[in-house]
């Protein structure tokens, strides 16, 4: 792998910027692998990197209908944070705020993550006593998370108003460790990084079924580019999460629904970290092109379209202009759509399926991108040790039968 | 100062009317009708900003929506401030404050530009291959000077003080664009009797007419024009919205539109809306979106000066402006001919034709020759100079082969202009997700078929004459009136695709070999060129996705309208594809930046959200209630009298309700009256409890669980006849839990005969609490019995108060004695004074949801939401009891037997006293089992409800614990600023756990 | 914003419906019989089909009936809506993509 830094930048700006290699192969598919990780995105590439690095596993495919990164990966508003509520949320995702923060040294690629402190507001008392427990819960946790009154919130966003609007700011919880990253970097960097050590990324090569042996375990997938076997698949494909098991005869507790964001036209640097309000539905940073970048709900129905309704976008755009009147002038430059993967209690699975040798990584809904190193680290352990790693252990499918469910939504979301 | 460049004549600007303007605070003037960017060149001004990442002087290359660098910053005042608007559409007024962007300390000598001398060392990408040592630099060093570096204009510093309005509009026929198709389209479907909305973003109608000279004499033109504007102005059944870009196209036929409505106004009203936003269904869509003209890439084609061929023309023919005086066009098609021929009309030299091609024998081409231009067939551009505006442009021939051959050949000009073809526009026919095939002739996207009931006519489907597509927009719009189910007579047939109108391939133009001199652009904003995108294709990115992501192409504040299909006939080239194989980004809405205040529109303030208030909300406000947000409601919180403090208030009123009497405002409660003859058996089935034993006049605490078992919801049932009930649900909870009445009732259980209404907003609710409840109540109540033993703890009965027919509960979330009268919400407010007159000797006091929180934790009673997270089962909460463990059946009876649900590991509601008495806990603080237990740990439990118990004198806590019943007595800890405090575990009912008085 | 045809109403905007899930998931009859893998299955799966499926819709601000929908998850075309207790009406034939 061709080194980055800023010394080659200069010493290959002298000879007009020739010479750098392509950033990963375009590899051909063969016949067999050690393992196969369907969809490359982020997840899907970061799992075929950490098998390769610390599992020793050299054969491995990522197989990509479209273009690597082209799903959620390169979709979402790009926050990061870790202040989940309940033990086994708070250790998944942490777990992956600390692979992001050494994840450009590791990958030799600057994915700019960015901890510039994520801000959660609380608008009613009720809002309050959860986003308190949060903060109290993430303590005992090892996750910081503190609480501001609404003035140091407003210290720490001039922009924000606190009160003469609907449903006043009566505080924040405040993660410094969350932030915020480059998404498309996150795709590439673990591109090119997991193709320096052999694994093979193979782009326009739709899965179209998965193959099981005369035991019932999987054994290898069909695809536009031709069968390929593998003793070992990993599915990490958002958007298609349930459209993929089901080729091998899975049932998945999913349903796959819009979701849209938006951004700005760059204007100078004028907002310090990411701001969310569950309460009134909005989400936004400034990304380091002078972008703001805003997060819009999800549409009520499912649906594949990877487009959503003006009215969701709307109203999303309603809550930014309540909270940041100075921002009205401001005008939208792009909205666009994705398609995220729901369960029912809005936790992830990475777990072994029914399925010898296959294991799927899915139901992040709209969070998924900021677990990506974790869970691709996960994906990839669960992979190696055909067993889950204790992180990982409780995101099961079978959670959903026994009644184990890590209800993050529930926890927050009932009014009285 | 004099419009040097300005002619002697013509245009459709009013040379009657000066209008003055400042431009970085230098004076200048132009004519009503103007452009900025028009007046700007009038006055020699072609250097008009700056790009993002080299900072390199920019000028005005287009006249319209697709303009990459005359970006401004206008400025009305000192919050009207708005950034990175396009010169070439804002409209002059008298005192337009513009000012140029991304420069300093000024345009003409900008320090960025020192970037564009380490352009070798930062190409496309560069960041992600650098700033990465040491780690933590990035987020102290590098990232902040970037962020400094980055973004255009500046955000207005104070709250946007301008309104913005919303409508919604249904239409038979809408049609975008009023170019010479979509005016012909809206008039044919107009006279088809079809009700018709037509749009256009610019000020006037009449599209790329208006950039022809006046009278527009070979085709009759002007005189078609002024008839047609002038018949559908007047016509009953059309609308026409100007200055109104048609920005998204969505589901089912829905557009987006944005009118401007004071923007070109001196001084707008600051009471008129600044925009309006139209959601518009229609029946069927016109697309009449013309054509973008592409510009050629070639070394050095950025400097001020040098613009498309269509916008010079436009300047001269509609704004009377000469944008030089000595001119190079730079061409690949007939039709830029034109504007060469106009300018050497108006009288300015035109110094060369350079035509790519190897021939050039239109019609037009002759015209030039004949008219003495001089043209360069078979030759190419390979450099220009000139640092604030162009001096001269280099050209060579090409031999046979395309190559370049011969010396090159240096001409002096001060203007060049360029045309590469035109690109149709088919961003919305795109969002509509139409289809877009790839026509080899006229090198460009062509609209195929749309899933949405829409049709494109003119330049926007390729027929670029004028003519054609009017007869093409008549054809479209009669056939769009007949889609839409009117009769229509004969329709003309639209005329076929000219071929002839072919353009070059898009891409870079023929270069000598070896590395070229200068850089050639093909997105201008982003400072894109054909070097980034080799870079990008050289590294691996082989989807066009990928190459606008790693060098921005496209993705600047134009979205790429002049650069999408160059990037991609350079990706194309490179990787030895064809353009169609490479394929397309997407087009996404909005087609141009729309402004976050009107997708907003009336929602702010108040009117973000609905505000509901209780009958008694204007008493509450008398007396000086603090509210709180729940849902959409405004309740009390707590009553202060004398700026008490809420600590202070609250202990008053607890003090009151346990000593006296409190009145309590509980008309937010949700309240579904369940009528019919299986109303047992549906609640039966739906609630926990048993239901078929309640007696008639006698009340039950229910609960509600979700089909997984969790509880959904709680609340006290009364039996008011054998068929009838009044059930109360939470605050929050009363219009899902009806929903969810109503999604059984409706789908799972047709069969049964139940109505369910929602009585929310009919009755007003009066709690009135305390010992002396009934002593209050006695002189008032009419046709009730007031006594234990007629009306005891948990019944109800109807009667009169004050001479209002009432429900009357006997029912109490506090603990005390307690009643809850509703009466029809009318008289609310009535009934509330006439209580608190009467409770006057009795110390009556007004008490808010917070004495309620604290009264009803002392006695244990959960609030589903605070106690309750979703993830609690009624045992968890205690609750078992109100499981009717005999039905067969009921809502998440199901689910409760499963496995986790039944683990005695479970978290429990137990009640929580610290050690110290006056700490309060703080709500949802984490419970350890362990003294000496620090982060990380894993928590057993939180606390849920906590408050400082004037009652009890002490603090008290509620709080969810890993088996905790189990753990009576036992000693825990919560974790606080000064260590962990530790806390005993007792009953959650903390207060006459017996509960006389509520049976006195 | 979808354009919905409420079969008693006639085409409305979406903001008037809520979306209610898939159409015919039926309560099983006898709760106390199923096992933990089949009520799962009840409360749970779905089929998130990437094509023509059948979902509930309630025109909750409008008549307040719940009634049925044939969409195309891949392009939101409705192909029909019908009252509860209706058989779906036959589907044309739909490729997923």
């Amino acid at each position: 792998m061709q080194r980055f830094s800023g010394l080659s930048l200069i010493r290959r700006g002298l000879t007009g910027q020739r010479g750098w290699q392509p950033q990963w192969r375009q590899a051909e598919p063969k016949a067999a692998y050690d393992a196969i990780i369907v969809g490359g995105g982020g997840h899907g590439l970061g799992a075929a990197f950490y098998l390769a690095k610390e599992h020793g596993l050299t054969r491995v495919a990522v197989l990509e209908k479209g273009w690597i990164g082209g799903g959620n990966t390169g979709r979402n508003t790009t926050i990061i944070r870790s202040n989940y509520l309940f033990d086994e949320s708070a250790a998944l995702y942490d777990h992956s705020v600390q692979l992001w923060e050494s994840l450009s040294q590791v990958l030799n690629y600057n994915v700019m993550f960015s901890q510039r402190g994520v801000m959660m507001l609380a608008h009613t008392v009720h809002d309050v006593q959860v986003s308190q427990r949060h903060v109290h819960a993430n303590r005992a946790n090892g996750v910081d998370n503190e609480w501001l009154t609404p003035e140091e919130a407003r210290a720490r966003c001039p922009l924000l108003k606190i009160d003469d609007i609907r449903y006043p700011v009566l505080g924040a919880a405040f993660q410094r460790r969350g932030g915020t990253a480059r998404h498309d970097a996150v795709a590439w960097g673990f591109a090119r990084a997991a193709d320096a050590l052999g694994v093979d990324i193979i782009e326009n090569c739709e899965v179209l079924g998965i193959e099981r042996d005369a035991g019932g375990a999987a054994c290898a997938v069909n695809t536009t580019r031709g069968v390929i076997r593998a003793p070992k698949i990993g599915v990490s494909a958002a958007g298609h999460s349930s459209v993929i098991m089901r080729m091998a005869g899975v049932d998945l507790p999913i349903e796959s629904y819009p979701l849209q964001a938006l951004v700005s036209e760059p204007v100078k640097s004028i907002f310090p970290c990411v701001v969310m309000s569950n309460t009134i539905h909005a989400y936004i940073s400034q990304s380091d092109k002078g972008e703001m970048v805003i997060g819009a709900g999800t549409d009520a129905y499912t649906s594949y379209t990877q487009r959503g309704g003006l009215h969701i976008s709307r109203h999303a755009l309603e809550a930014i202009c309540e909270l940041f009147p100075t921002l009205r002038r401001l005008r939208m430059l792009r909205c666009w759509g994705g398609i995220v993967d729901v369960t029912p209690d809005r936790s992830p699975i990475i777990a072994k399926t029914p399925v010898p040798g296959l294991y799927v990584n899915c139901g992040w809904g709209t969070g998924g991108f900021k677990a990506t190193p974790g869970a691709a680290h996960l994906l990839a352990w669960t992979i190696a040790h055909d067993a889950p790693h204790p992180i990982n252990a409780p995101f099961t499918i079978e959670r959903f039968r026994d009644g184990n469910l890590i209800d993050e939504a529930a926890a927050a979301a009932v009014a009285h | 100062m004099s419009h040097a460049l300005r002619t002697a004549s013509g245009g459709r600007i009013n040379r009657s009317r000066t209008v003055r303007f400042t431009f970085d605070g230098r004076e200048l003037s132009g004519f009503e009708g103007d452009t900025l960017a028009s007046a700007l060149l009038a006055n020699g001004v072609h250097l008009v900003g700056r790009s993002f990442k080299y900072h390199r002087p920019r000028g005005v290359l287009s006249a319209g929506p697709e303009e990459p660098n005359a970006l401004v910053q206008i400025r009305r005042d000192a919050a009207r401030v708005t950034p990175n608007l396009r010169a070439t559409e804002v409209e002059l007024y008298e005192g337009l404050a513009a000012q140029s962007q991304n420069r300093w300390p000024s345009l003409q000598l900008d320090v960025g530009a020192v970037n564009s001398l380490l352009s070798p060392f930062i190409p496309a990408g560069f960041y992600y291959k650098t700033f990465m040592w040491p780690r933590r630099a990035w987020q102290w060093l590098y990232e902040p000077r970037i962020r400094a570096a980055a973004g255009l204009g500046r955000a207005p510093a104070q709250p946007d003080p301008d309104s913005y309005c919303n409508r919604f509009a249904h239409c038979d026929v809408l049609v975008v664009g009023a170019g010479p198709a979509g005016l012909a389209a809206a008039h044919a479907a107009a006279e088809s009797g079809a009700r018709v909305i037509l749009c256009e973003e610019q000020p006037q109608l009449g599209g790329s007419l208006l950039s022809e000279q006046e009278p527009g004499e070979a085709l009759g033109e002007g005189e078609w024009l002024a008839r047609t504007i002038q018949g559908l102005m007047t016509h009953p059944r059309v609308t026409v919205l100007t200055r109104t870009t048609a920005f998204g196209y969505f589901p089912h036929n829905l557009l987006g539109l944005e009118q401007r409505l004071t923007e070109h106004l001196a001084q707008p009203d600051p009471r008129q809306p600044r925009e309006r936003q139209w959601q518009v269904r229609a029946r069927q869509v016109v697309l009449a979106t013309g054509a973008i003209e592409r510009p050629l890439v070639f070394p050095g084609n950025d400097r001020p000066g040098i613009m498309l061929a269509g916008a010079a023309r436009s300047y001269l023919n509609r704004y009377g402006v000469l944008a030089g005086r000595r001119a190079v066009l730079v061409t690949a098609s007939d039709e830029a001919y034109r504007s060469a021929l106009d300018l050497h009309r108006a009288g300015a030299t035109v110094a060369a034709i350079i035509d790519v091609r190897p021939q050039a024998s239109g019609e037009l081409a002759e015209a030039a020759r004949r008219a003495g231009l001089p043209v360069h067939t078979a030759t190419t551009v390979i450099g220009t100079s000139g640092r604030l505006r162009v001096k001269s442009i280099r050209i060579q021939k090409l031999d046979a082969q395309g190559r370049p051959e011969a010396a090159a050949e240096r001409i002096v000009c001060d203007l060049v202009l360029m045309s590469g073809g035109h690109t149709p526009s088919v961003h919305l026919f795109s969002q509509s997700r139409g289809t877009l095939h790839w026509n080899e002739a006229l090198q460009a996207f062509l609209p195929g078929q749309s899933p949405e009931k829409a049709r494109c006519a003119g330049a926007c489907r390729g027929i670029f004459s004028a003519d054609a597509a009017r007869r093409d927009g008549q054809s479209a719009g009669a056939l769009a009136a007949r889609d839409a189910g009117l009769a229509v007579g004969t329709v003309i047939s639209a005329p076929r695709l000219l071929e002839t109108d072919g353009a070059a391939a898009p891409g870079q133009l023929p270069q000598p070999a070896g590395r070229p001199a200068a850089k050639a652009f093909v997105d201008w904003q982003n400072d894109v060129t054909s070097r980034d995108l080799s870079l990008a294709a050289r590294e691996g990115f082989r989807s066009i996705e990928h190459v606008k992501r790693y060098t921005t192409t496209g993705m600047a504040t134009d979205q790429g309208k002049t650069s999408n299909l160059n990037a991609l006939g350079i990706v194309a080239r490179q990787m030895g594809k064809a353009i169609p194989e490479v394929g397309l980004t997407t087009f996404r809405m909005p087609y141009t930046p729309v402004t976050f205040g009107s997708f907003a529109g009336y929602s702010r303030g108040e009117l973000f959200d609905p505000v509901r208030t209780t009958p008694i909300h204007d008493w509450a406000v008398r007396k000086a209630a603090v509210f709180e947000d729940v849902g959409l409601w405004k309740r009390a919180r707590y009553f202060p009298r004398n700026g008490e403090s809420m600590h202070a208030a609250v202990t008053r009123e607890c003090r009151a309700v346990r000593s006296g009497c409190g009145l309590f405002d509980a008309s937010t409660l949700g309240k579904i009256e369940v009528v019919g003859k299986d109303a047992v058996t549906f609640m039966n089935r739906l609630y926990t409890n048993g239901w078929t034993s309640l007696a008639v006049g006698r009340c039950r605490y229910g609960i509600l669980l979700r089909d997984d078992g969790f509880i959904y919801d709680d609340g006290i049932v009364a039996r008011i006849a054998e068929d009838r009930f009044h059930v109360t649900t939470t605050t929050g909870g009363a219009a899902r839990v009806l929903a969810m009445m109503e999604d059984y009732l409706q789908t799972e259980w047709r069969d049964l005969g139940v109505w369910l209404t929602s009585t929310t907003e009919q009755w007003a609710v009066i709690a009135v609490q305390g010992p002396s409840a009934r002593h209050v109540l006695e002189g008032l109540v009419q046709d009730a019995d007031l006594s234990a033993a007629a009306l005891p703890h948990m019944s109800v009965a109807p009667g009169r108060i004050c001479g209002v027919p009432m429900r009357l509960f006997r029912v109490s979330f506090t603990g005390e004695l307690g009643f809850e009268i509703n009466v029809p919400a009318d008289f609310g407010s009535a009934v509330w004074e006439a209580v608190y007159e009467a409770g006057q000797p009795h110390g009556i006091a007004p008490y808010g949801t917070e004495a309620m929180h604290v009264l009803r934790a002392e006695k244990g009673y959960i609030i589903v939401g605070q106690d309750t997270d979703g993830t609690v089962t009624p045992d968890d909460a205690g609750l078992a009891w109100a499981i009717g463990t005999r039905k067969p059946d009921f809502l998440g009876k199901r689910a409760l037997e499963r496995p986790a649900m039944r683990s005695p590991d479970r978290k429990q509601l137990v009640g929580l006293l610290s050690a110290e008495p006056h700490v309060v806990l703080e709500e949802g603080a984490q419970i350890l089992p362990d003294a000496r237990a620090t982060p990380p740990t894993r928590p057993i439990g939180h606390v849920t409800s906590s408050y400082y118990s004037a009652t009890l004198g002490r603090s008290i806590a509620l709080a969810l614990v890993r088996a905790g019943r189990k753990r009576m007595g036992q000693t825990l800890y919560v974790p606080a600023a000064n260590g962990n405090l530790p806390v005993q575990v007792v009953s959650p009912v903390f207060y006459d756990p017996k509960g006389s008085r509520q049976n006195a | 914003m979808l354009l919905i045809n409420c079969p008693y109403c006639g085409e409305r905007p979406e903001l008037e419906f809520v979306h209610g899930g898939q159409a015919h998931i039926a309560r099983p009859g006898n709760p106390a019989e199923c096992s933990d893998q089949q009520w799962a299955e009840y409360l749970y799966r779905r089929d998130n089909i990437k094509g023509v499926h059948a979902e509930r819709w309630r025109h909750v601000h409008g008549c307040g009936r719940f009634f049925n929908a044939l969409r195309d998850t891949t392009s939101d075309q409705f192909l029909a809506t019908y009252k509860v207790g209706e058989q779906p009406p036959a589907q044309p034939r739909k490729a997923t993509a």
